[in-house]
This record gives C-alpha cells, structure tokens and sequence, in this order.
C-alpha cells in the first residue's frame, strides 16, 4: 500500500507525512494518558464526574500538563516566534539568534581546528602518530561534566556571553571535521600521487591541486554532522546556571518552572533549527559537488 | 684523403643512449623476504627509439619504466636518462608519464587537466593556452577542450592523459599499459594514432605491454622479460618499416616477429 502510494505522491512526500500523522496521533494519545491523572484528581477533590469527552478536551488544553499536546506546543512555538517583538526576552527568535550565533562561531572555530589538525595529521608523521589520540580522548569527556568546568572558568577570567558557549561548540563539532579531512586529504590514490610526483609537483602543490579537491565530499558530510554537534554543544553551554540567553536557557527556566509548554517550544525550536542548518550544509554540499563533477 | 664517403647522417652506430641501465637490480624488502623486482638489467635505449617491455606479469616492466621515471630508486646498478641521474632527470622535465588510468581530475575540463603540469611547472597563461591547443590537436581532440572528463569515452579521456603528458615538451614518453583496460577496437586506433604521434614528434617511447601484436606494431625493439628474478631474456630489433598500416599485422614479417617474441616469453619460462 505504501508502495501504491509512494507512485500516486510522486517522490518521498507521501510517506513522510503518513510518519508525521502516526506520530502525531500517538503523541496525543500520550499526552491524554499522561495528563489524565491530574484532571481525575482535580474532578475527585471538587466531587465531580467527568464524561470521558470532558476529559479528553481538559487534558489537551492544561497551562502545564506533564506531556503539552502537539497543538500547544506548535501554539507555544508560533507565540514565541511572531507574538513577540523580536527583542523580547519572551522571544524565540531572540533566543534562537543567542543561540545560532554562538554555534556558528564555534563551528567556523572546530572546523578551522579540524581542518588545520588533519592537514598536519596527513603531512607529518609525528603529529599522525600523536596528534589522533588525543582527538578521541578530547571525545570521551562526557561534554555535559566539562561543560559548566569551561563556563565558570572563563567566567572567573571574565570571559562571557558567545565565545564559552562557542569554545564548547567547537570542541564537539572539530571532532568529525577532523575525522572527515584526514580520510578525505588521504583518498588520492598512489597513481594520482606518483602523477604528481611525475610533474615535480611538491607538497604544497599536491595539496592544493590534489588532495583538497579530494577531500571535499568527506568534508562536507562532515559539516553536516558538525554543524549539528555545535548547536548541541551550544545548547549544552547555556544550561549551566546563570545563563538567560539562548535556546539552552530557555529550557532549563522552563523546566524551573514546570513550564513544560515552554521546554517543547525550545525544544522545537532547537531542532527546526538544527534540521535548517544542516540543509544548508547540505544545500551547499550538492551545488559545490555536482559543479566539481564529484557528485555521486 | 680518406674522408669518409657517408652521409653524417647515416647512423654508423646507436645514437647516443636517451636512457641507460647498466646492472639495474631492484630488490623490495616485504613482510614475506625480499622480492627481487628487477636483477642485472642492462639496456641502453636510443633518442627516437620506440621501446615495448613485454613479459608475463609480474616481470619488473612497471619497476623498471618506474625507475626510469625516479618513482622508484633502484638497489643496484647504474641508471641514466639523457645523461643525468633519473630525479634530475624528472626535474628537467625528461619525460612525461602515461598510466595505465587516465586519471583526469573531474572537476577540471579536458582543458585544465592538461594545464595542470603546465601551472605547476610555472609556465604563463598565454603560452598555456598555446600549449593545450597544440597537444589537442596532436591527440586529435581540438574542440574538446571544454568538456569534462565524464563527457568523453574511454579511449579519449586516455588520448587526452597522453597529450596532458606531451604538452610540457618532455622528450621521453613513458607508458605503462596505457591501453590496456580497453577495448580492442578503441585500442587498435588508439595504437595507430601513438605510432603517427611518435613519427610526428621523434619522441623516444618506453611503452609497457602484455600484448604480443601492441609489442610488434609498434615497437621499433621489443623487450622480452621474464620474472622471479625480473629480468631481461630477449631483446627483438623490428624489422618492419616505419610505415605502419594497420594491415601490417597479416603480413609474414610480422607474425615472424611475433613468433620470436612468443619464443622468448616462452624461454623466459622455461627457468621457472
Ligand atoms: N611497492 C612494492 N613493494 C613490494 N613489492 C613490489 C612493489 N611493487 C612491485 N612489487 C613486486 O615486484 C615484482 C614486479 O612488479 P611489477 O614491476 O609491477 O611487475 P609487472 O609490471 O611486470 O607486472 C612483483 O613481484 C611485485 O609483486
Ligand atoms: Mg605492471
């Protein structure tokens, strides 16, 4: 049947949706049963009794349910992104701006420092054999404990605001570019080098002609995971206390608060986020490839 | 008086050696004992000469055109081409290499792969330009200049990797198995196209091959090598004219040739 509809909806569109409806279906089957407790005990201490309809409309309709239904939270996000002045506190868009920036700035660093490592990785010996390690090493520290380590420290040297937030985002998303770049600047094979070789080409010149153009596809794939690590890394920076910026932020006071609504919608917001970066990425991937001819 | 009563030009003995090997050995250290690629090879090749290395695989003919090119430095014996040592030798752009691929870079057209050496060589845009229209031609592919590696078959993309080789002006033209992973129509062409270039340009040719009549038609001496050692068993002076039609492979004269050179693979494979 999926298939029969796969031909009648042209492309993909069809089947996503059927996800997105089952999802969103099960998701206010969830948030019914979740929230229903409350209203029952509510109903018992007034001494009413309430029709299952009642019941179904009471739950889906809380100021802070346990689980907010989808239509809330989407009200949540449509509140938070147009019913208020940009500028607001209140706004997502501002806290998203906090937010976005400071991963794009520590993107752009991790993947300076990714890139940077892997040209010295494949050109020297030395930092190949020391160099990979610790990259791995720097990997396994749970971010969540080294996170808040890094705010308060920079934050007793009075360094705050984007550049913590960005450092963290770097040290997650320079991982994969590094990962990427190496496999990448090491794809030309021993014919393309010996070619090069043959025209006296060194270094440098094999770099630039050769193993950059290469690695491009690795490192585009890697981008993509980048860039989304660095939202998460940033995110991760603004939730140690203190913080009142940001997507990160936003959830966490929303968690004080018991403002679940709130949480969803920065939430949401996060990963609409996250999903647009990582189109762009790969907007950016198809149209450098396919005019580089590498487009597989 | 006696002055001699021939024409200087007429060659009295071999040209002066282009390329000279003299008790080449070859031996790679592997995980498995040393294998010897190449043992005591003696051969000196002429300017202008079209040399064919033929030999069941594994012999040494990519060690040693690899050798030739200072892609791979011999362990023994003394190696030259036009008098210098062979990385001088590559410095002075002495030859140009053809492998077996094409390896053409896809995002660079037909165009810029063969400007490729030439940027990295450092010459001018201008005399670029003139260069890559004058080895198009050459190859007999003028008017695709613009086009990408993928728009062009198989046997083109190897034409334009010989002219990306040609338009540095290196004397010597190395090629291992440059035809080999087509097809036998394409290669027929691609054979006579080589032989019409190789008259047009007196260039001196090392061509690696495992097919007796590429070996034959082309070659004015054909090495036959044998392995384990890599060695030379037969070397076959070509009697036939420089004029070579395709035809040229019926005749008696030719399939003597290729007779003597199925002889020597043979003989090389009698020490096994
Ligand atoms: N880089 C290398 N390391 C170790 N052994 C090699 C290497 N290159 C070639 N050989 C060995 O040297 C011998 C000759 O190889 P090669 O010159 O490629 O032969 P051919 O081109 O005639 O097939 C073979 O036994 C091959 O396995
Ligand atoms: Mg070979």
């Amino acid at each position: 049947m999926i298939e029969a509809w796969r031909r009648a909806g042209r492309g993909n569109l069809v089947p996503i949706l059927t996800v997105l409806l089952i999802i969103i279906g099960i998701w206010y089957l969830g948030a019914i049963r979740m929230n229903a407790q409350w209203e029952r005990d509510q109903a018992a201490r007034a001494g009413i009794e309430l029709s299952l309809p009642e019941l179904v409309s009471r739950t889906l309709s809380q100021d802070r349910p346990v689980l907010p239904a989808p239509h809330q939270v989407a009200e949540g996000l449509w509140q938070g992104v147009a019913g208020q002045a940009v500028t607001s506190r209140r706004s997502l868009v501002w806290h998203g701006w906090v937010t976005l920036s400071a991963t794009l700035a520590g993107f752009a660093i991790g993947t300076a420092a990714g890139i940077v490592l892997a040209i010295g990785i494949v050109h020297s010996r030395a930092m190949d054999q020391s160099v990979m390690p610790w990259a791995v090493a720097s990997q396994t520290v749970p971010i969540l404990a080294i996170a808040p380590m890094v705010i308060v420290v920079l934050a007793s040297i009075g360094v705050t605001g984007l550049l913590p937030k960005a450092i963290i985002a770097a040290w997650l998303s320079f991982f994969p570019v590094l990962v990427g770049m190496v496999k990448g600047l090491r794809t030309p094979d021993g014919m393309q080098l010996d070619q090069m070789r043959s025209w006296s080409a060194g270094g440098g010149r094999t770099f630039w002609h050769l193993r950059l153009p290469s690695s491009l596809p690795y490192l585009f794939a890697s981008l993509k995971v980048a860039i989304a690590a660095a939202l998460v890394g940033t995110i991760v920076g603004e939730l140690p206390a203190g913080a009142t910026a940001g997507l990160g932020a936003r959830l966490l006071s929303g968690s004080y608060y018991g403002q679940t609504v709130q949480i969803w919608s920065a939430l949401f917001a996060a990963a609409i986020l996250a999903a647009t970066l990582v189109a762009i990425v790969g907007l950016l991937e198809r149209a450098t490839l396919k005019r580089m001819g590498l487009a597989r | 008086m006696d002055a001699s009563p021939l024409p200087r030009n007429a060659a009295i003995a071999p040209a002066a050696p282009v390329i000279e090997a003299r008790g080449v050995s070859l031996t790679f250290q592997t995980a498995d004992g040393p294998v010897h690629a190449l043992k005591d090879v003696d051969l000196s090749i002429g300017r202008g000469e079209f040399v064919s290395f033929i030999g069941p695989s594994g012999c040494g003919k990519t060690t040693f055109l690899r050798s030739i090119a200072a892609l791979e430095t011999p362990t023994g014996g003394t190696l030259s081409v036009n008098g210098m040592e062979p990385d001088a030798a590559r410095r002075a752009r002495a030859y140009g290499y053809v492998f077996q691929a094409p390896g053409l870079y896809p995002w660079r057209t037909i165009a810029g792969n063969i400007s490729l050496p030439l940027e990295i060589m450092g010459f001018s845009r201008a005399e670029r330009a003139e260069r890559i229209a004058r080895v198009l031609d050459l190859v007999e592919l003028s008017g695709f200049g613009a086009k990408f590696p993928w728009q062009l078959s198989g046997g083109m993309q190897q034409r334009a990797s010989i002219a990306r080789a040609l338009a540095f002006d290196a004397d010597i033209l190395l090629m291992d198995e440059p035809f080999g992973a087509l097809d036998e129509i394409v290669r027929d062409r691609l054979n006579e196209a080589l032989l019409e270039l190789w008259r047009k340009t007196g260039k001196t040719i090392g061509f690696v091959t495992h097919s007796i009549p590429e070996a034959v038609y082309l070659s004015t001496r054909i090495v036959v090598m044998s392995p384990r050692p890599g060695r030379i068993t037969r070397v076959i002076e070509s009697t036939l004219p420089a004029e070579r039609p395709l035809d040229i492979r019926d005749t008696p004269e030719f399939i003597a040739l290729a007779h003597e050179v199925r002889e020597g693979l043979r003989e090389g494979h009698a020490h096994d």
